[in-house]
């Protein structure tokens, strides 16, 4: 009895507002510490890209963007590089996300959820781990040497595909599974068959997430080098097939940049290279709210 | 024809057994979640499924149109015969049944598409693209769940822009547009405001005229005011059914009149 007549008078004003400054201070100190943290990031990527835009602008004009490569990148542009980059993501993306999107339902929608499941996931979330060179290898010795594509256009695309396939395997699935369960029993319960509710309910909700996906996929696609230099090769001509090795923008600026061919349009291969992944990523965040219009209360 | 035998003749077909089920036990794994269940629904009219929570209504409810199917390791034994044909028969058309059997669900679970779509969702599934039929079925459904006024001029926005009461009327207009002749309801107002859920009441009794609707609900009175048949349940065992004024008033069973009188649930 005596005990909670103690217990009752516990928060008195004075006691509260001790514990208020307390709190206060460290509220205080939280935000500047995620403040500071968030500014820091901001303006390290801004340091980054205006370093890159600042040293490439000099190099960068109509000549640059429209020409061909000179003299092994010492002269002339790289308009033949930008289209052979866009080949290289293009194909890459053809071959990975139809076939990880397809994966990612399979393994959410269809497959039993058992061990060999959650073995299949293992493996997929650590393959999107290992080093692209290890795939580089491997495009080199089995797309190039075995199926005898050597270095081409296929083999860099079938070679960057495979690089993407975990990570956009994986961001599928969860996108799929964030759906919520009512859209898929609504759908069934009207007689819908498992892929009419997959292909007109469901993938369209899960759209947003999935193509979030591919856009990280096409940074990695675009960004790619060292698995490139055993698949791709070095051609520095418009590919003009499946055939044709043709490097990409990120393995032309390498060579300019490591062989000291011309540092200034290495500068000015990055400027392009940055703005070529900003228009990829708003064309693909476009294409995202066609797919799906409805998903916010429009 | 004088207005007597009009009333006689419509007696008939209200008497007539639409969803009749006989010995049916379901099991999840080893786990019996209905034991022996045995009861008849009338055509044209609204039967309502009451007991505490985890008695198996929703489970029963869900035999109706196979969705159970969708849940591993439940099987069914016994039968239910819709219009006299059994639905768990091997041939059985699952996709057509659901058509038949339409269902609502505890959430509104409008699709995210436009208001339009998501009715002409099922329409389209089973087949029918005719932009002009679509429309009138758009507009036949949207009013004959009291909605048309309400969405009219907004037909091509998102449907979950609208409020959770409209959604709900949404889902049964999506239900309507495949011509089911039974509408189940797994507690259609339980996420609903009080005028909501008034108006989704005063749906269910117009609606009957034309379908057999079967519903469960947690809320008594809603068991009350909108249904002809009441059946209880407890523990997976269907413990007494009849017309719901006698089951109000005039309980058979002690467990019955314990659970509507509030003593446990």
């Amino acid at each position: 009895m005596m005990d909670t007549a103690n217990v009752e008078k516990w928060c008195t004003k004075e006691i509260l507002l001790k514990n208020r400054a307390k709190q206060k201070r460290r509220q205080r100190f939280m935000y500047v510490l995620i403040y500071t943290a968030a500014a820091l990031a901001v303006i390290t990527l801004l340091v980054i890209i205006g370093f890159i835009f600042a040293n490439g602008y000099k190099e960068l004009n109509w000549n640059f963007l429209t020409q061909g490569v000179v003299d092994a990148g010492r002269e002339g542009g790289i308009f033949p590089l930008i289209i052979n980059t866009l080949y290289l993501v293009g194909l890459g993306l053809l071959f990975a996300a139809p076939l990880s999107i397809l994966a990612a339902i399979y393994m959410t929608e269809y497959a039993r959820q058992g061990i060999l499941i959650k073995i299949i996931r293992f493996f997929t979330t650590n393959l999107a781990g290992i080093p692209s060179i290890i795939f580089g290898l491997f495009g080199f010795m089995f797309f190039g040497r075995i199926l005898g594509w050597s270095w081409s256009l296929l083999n860099g695309s079938a070679t960057v595909a495979v690089i993407i396939l975990p990570t956009l395997i994986r961001t599928s699935e969860e996108a799929l599974m964030t759906v919520p369960l009512g859209y898929k029993e609504g759908s069934l319960a009207m007689g819908a068959t498992k892929w009419q509710t997959m292909y007109k309910v469901v993938i369209p909700a899960a759209s947003p997430g999935i193509i979030n996906g591919i856009i990280l996929g096409m940074g990695r696609i675009v960004g790619e080098t060292a698995a490139l230099f055993f698949t791709l090769g070095s051609g520095t001509n418009i590919a003009t097939s499946l055939m044709d090795s043709a490097r990409s923008l990120s393995l032309h600026l390498y060579t300019l940049a490591k062989e000291g061919l011309s540092v200034g349009k290495a500068y000015a291969t990055a400027t392009v290279l940055i703005v070529i992944v900003l228009i990829l990523n708003l064309i693909a965040g476009a294409f995202g709210n066609r797919i799906n219009r409805y998903k916010e209360n429009r | 024809m004088n207005a007597w035998t009009t009333a006689a003749a419509e007696e008939q077909v209200t008497n007539e057994i639409k969803v009749s089920v006989k010995n049916l036990d379901l099991f999840y794994g080893s786990f019996q979640a209905l034991k022996d269940i045995n009861m008849d629904m009338e055509a044209n009219k609204v039967t309502a499924l009451i007991g505490p929570s985890g008695c198996g209504k929703s489970t029963f409810l869900k035999c109706i149109n196979r969705m159970n199917d969708l849940i591993p390791g439940c099987h069914v034994k016994g039968d239910i015969l819709i219009d006299g044909t059994d639905i768990y028969k091997d041939d059985v058309d699952v996709a057509y049944l659901r058509k038949e059997v339409g269902m609502v669900f505890q959430k509104p679970n409008p699709f995210e598409m436009s208001i339009f779509d998501n009715i002409a969702y099922g329409p389209r599934i089973h087949g029918l693209h005719d932009k002009k039929k679509l429309e009138i079925i758009v507009e036949r459904s949207l009013k004959r769940a009291a909605l048309w006024d309400e969405v009219k001029d907004r037909l091509h926005q998102s449907a979950l822009g609208i409020s959770g009461g409209q959604q709900q009327r949404l889902c049964i207009a999506r239900v309507l547009a495949v011509e089911p002749s039974v509408v189940l309801m797994d507690e259609p107002t339980s996420a609903l405001d009080p005028i909501s859920t008034g108006k989704i009441e005063e749906l269910i009794a117009e609606l009957k005229n034309d379908y057999t609707i079967i519903i469960v609900t947690h809320n008594m009175q809603q068991a009350a005011r909108v249904s002809d048949q009441t059946a209880f349940f407890l523990l997976g065992d269907m413990i007494e059914a009849g017309p719901t004024t006698q089951i109000f008033q005039l309980p058979r069973d002690k467990r019955t009149e314990d659970y509507i009188t509030g003593r446990f649930g």
